[in-house]
């Protein structure tokens, strides 16, 4: 490497003053620190914990137990299977109806239609408002016995309490604040994107649809990726609102919501939830892993 | 629950002796920060305020001041008035300078394990049961015992707020009773009468149905929920003494016994509302509000669920007994209190604050102060501001031939939170599937319990 480096660069090197070397040791150290401290330390002391039983109280009560948890997971945690299920259905739904309605809709926004803003701000309402609020809100839709939907309907479904239904509509819920939320990100794309381009392809007479599909969507890359990661982001941290109904129990298992039962509040077995936490850590790492060889991909390309 | 710490006479020097706490670790660590910034962040919930006695500051009396944690959010209602009235007249009695730190019930609930390993306060509302001794055997709680006796708490109430080592870490401040509620204009006008036995009790049950009413109303979102019918089944098919061992850990989920219990709660599920684990509590409150159930069978706090007008029609009775050998003078009746965290500031003012809410004097000035009063734990209370329920809840609580406080207050929380909670949602789902629920509890409940 440092053969082929330009001469140049040696004694630009050279020239750092002993003020900027500090400043760039500054800029590098403190952010590795952080990072060490605040993601590395937790995430091995949490490997570390999934193999031990340990009630969170006193660091000499943790106790060695192999592969207990794991084992236990796998074959007495009646939960963990369903909840691996929920989140992949998560995942793939969240993927294939919320994104692409939101994308839809953002390119639909985009022609500055009538009215444009106000579909705007009335899609993105719903990301304003806080999970807690959401789940209250669709409490009021839900409710078996009081709710609106069975009102209007003339039914009994009891959508928050049967474990066949209740994912289903936690789900919609979710969307319907997913949607505004890709529709935002995806329309700050399209807006970026070079007006020329358009113009070429209507020069050319390529249609609507075409032009989308064969420039600008390929144009947009980076916000598709982005979009890509937010969607498993979001589907892996599902967790709010599940919380919110009912603690991850009944059919709204969720590996999330699986390790904070475990872990927060008065529950303390730090140990089977530091092993969960694992496992939603390998499942995570490979989602991460794929993604960032795609973005190294790109950066390589000239 | 096996394990238990040795008397100790000095609270304060508890946790500095029993070896290194997580708390400690994690400050040499320099990871304090953590430690602190989520339980400063507990106090930032509530925000705090301080309230002094002015008159007495004066005289060198008294003095000096305290913090006092509580589970309910500022403005939250008569619970947190009723807390409010108890800081503002110890301040006005001692000179104490008292700073209240209210953070919502649920917040309080799910971070109390890093509150009381953070900076926690000096008092702090609790429960009592294994909620409080697991603290407690952890050295998490000041030692109470110098405290007790204290005037007007009788043997039952010192017997609940004494851990597995035989000390005191609890002070009792109210109780609420789990009975079968209903409308006393609802049973007068179907001709019904409060049934005395099993007998009586299934005919009610046909009759309601016959009826046209839900004879149970039923809600079980909130995972605590059923457990009020778990347990009653449990003390009436199998006595007080086999629930209590079976929440200690000492029988077994997937014994005989508990097996019954299951299968009479299964053949009583058509006389309760369907669907119930979408259900609220406060839903399940109004349709017995409005007459579509005859009965529910919930903590007195149902009142809290119905209108007003509803509230003063409520009669309750408690549960009839289901096996003559065993009768039915068990009952839940959980209580509320206040502990002292070992890792407070000022753990010998927050003991002085402690023995005072034990006092008659701290439930007259919480009752005094807001609309809606508590069932005081010291017998020596004003009962004036009681209502008709309350005054009867008295009565029925003093006759109980055996307390428990509830199957999440009196179990390992482990257990409960994580195997047991979901264990009951899915046998209402699936009421067939006893054995399999039972037999998965009890392989999980080896596990945690070792």
């Amino acid at each position: 490497m440092s053969t082929t480096t330009p001469v140049s660069s040696r004694p630009r090197e050279r020239r750092l003053a002993p003020r900027d070397r500090l400043v760039v040791a500054t800029m590098i150290i403190i952010p590795l620190v952080l990072v060490l401290w605040l993601v590395w330390l937790p995430a091995l002391a949490s490997v570390y914990l999934s193999f031990t039983r340990w009630n969170g109280f006193q660091i000499g009560t943790i106790e060695w137990v192999g592969l207990q948890n794991y084992r236990d997971i796998t074959t007495i945690y009646p939960p963990f299977w369903p909840a691996i299920r929920h989140n992949l259905i998560w995942l793939v739904f969240l993927f294939f109806i919320p994104t692409l309605f939101g994308m839809f809709l953002a390119v639909i926004l985009d022609r500055e239609m009538r009215g444009s803003r106000f579909y705007q701000t009335a899609f993105y309402l719903p990301v304003v408002l806080s999970l807690a609020l959401i789940g209250f809100i669709w409490q009021l839709f839900y409710s078996r016995d009081q709710g609106l939907l069975n009102q209007v309907l003339g039914t009994q479904i009891d959508w928050y309490g049967d474990p066949n239904i209740n994912l289903w509509s936690v789900l919609f819920a979710t969307a319907w604040r997913h949607t505004g939320y890709i529709m935002l990100i995806y329309l700050a794309g399209l807006k970026g994107v070079d007006v020329s381009l358009r113009e070429a392809a209507a020069v050319d007479g390529a249609s609507e649809v075409k032009t989308f599909f064969t420039i600008i969507f390929p144009v947009m890359r980076p916000i598709n990726l982005i979009v890509i990661v937010i969607v498993v982001i979001e589907s892996l941290r599902a967790f709010d609102l599940v919380w919110i109904i009912n603690k991850g129990r009944n059919g709204l298992e969720i590996i999330a919501a699986l390790v904070s039962q475990n872990v927060i509040g008065e529950a303390t077995r730090y140990g089977f939830g530091s092993a969960l936490a694992v496992i939603m850590m390998i499942i995570s790492s490979v989602f991460i892993t794929l993604y960032l060889r795609a973005v190294f991909s790109e950066e390589r390309q000239p | 629950m096996t394990k238990s710490l040795p008397p100790q006479s000095l609270p304060a020097s508890l946790a500095a002796t029993s070896g290194p706490t997580r708390r400690n670790i994690l400050r040499a660590a320099g990871l304090g920060g953590l430690v602190l910034g989520s339980s400063s962040l507990l106090a930032a919930c509530g925000g705090s305020d301080t309230a002094t006695g002015g008159a007495t500051t004066g005289g060198g009396g008294g003095g000096g001041s305290v913090k006092f944690g509580v589970n309910e959010a500022r403005g939250s209602g008569p619970a947190f008035t009723r807390l409010e009235a108890m800081a503002n007249t110890y301040a006005e009695e001692t000179g104490t300078e008292v700073s209240l730190n209210a953070v919502d019930h649920n917040t309080f609930q799910e971070s109390i394990n890093t509150y009381l390993q953070g900076t926690p306060d000096d008092v702090f509302t609790w429960f009592a049961g294994f909620r409080m001794a697991q603290f407690a055997e952890n050295g998490l709680l000041a030692d109470l015992s110098d405290v007790w006796p204290i005037e007007g708490l009788g043997d039952a109430f010192r017997e609940a707020s004494t851990a597995p080592d035989g000390n005191q870490y609890f002070v009792p401040v109210s109780y609420y009773p789990w009975a079968v509620f209903y409308r006393k204009s609802v049973f007068a006008d179907n001709g019904w009468t409060v049934p005395e036995s099993y007998d009586d009790f299934t005919a009610l049950m046909s009759d309601m149905q016959g009826a046209g009413i839900t004879p149970f109303a039923f809600a079980a979102k909130d995972a605590w929920a059923p457990m009020g019918t778990f347990d009653i089944l449990n003390m009436r098919l199998n006595g007080f003494d086999f629930h209590m061992a079976l929440t200690r850990g000492e029988e077994a989920w997937d014994s005989p016994q508990v097996k019954t219990v299951f299968e009479t709660w299964r053949d009583l599920l058509p006389f309760h509302q369907e669907d119930p684990l979408g259900r609220t509590w406060q839903e399940a409150a109004t349709a017995m509000g409005n007459g579509e159930c005859g009965m529910y069978l919930l903590g007195s706090f149902v009142v809290d669920g119905v209108d007003p007008e509803v509230a003063s029609d409520l009669d309750f009775f408690t549960f009839p007994e289901l096996d003559a050998a065993i009768g039915s003078d068990a009952l839940d009746a959980p209580i509320d209190g206040f502990c002292v965290a070992a890792g407070g500031q000022d753990v010998d003012a927050g003991k002085a604050m402690a023995a005072w809410l034990g006092t008659a004097a701290a439930a007259d000035a919480a009752n005094s102060a807001a609309e809606a009063p508590f069932i005081a734990a010291n017998d020596g209370a004003s009962t004036d501001s009681y209502s008709e329920l309350q005054k009867k809840s008295v009565e029925v609580v003093q006759q109980a031939g055996s307390i428990a406080q509830f199957l999440d207050r009196d179990t390992n929380a482990d257990l409960a939170n994580t195997v047991i909670a979901p264990a009951i949602g899915e046998f209402l789902q699936n009421p067939d599937d006893i054995d399999t629920i039972l037999t998965s509890i009890a392989d999980q409940a080896r596990s945690i319990l070792g």
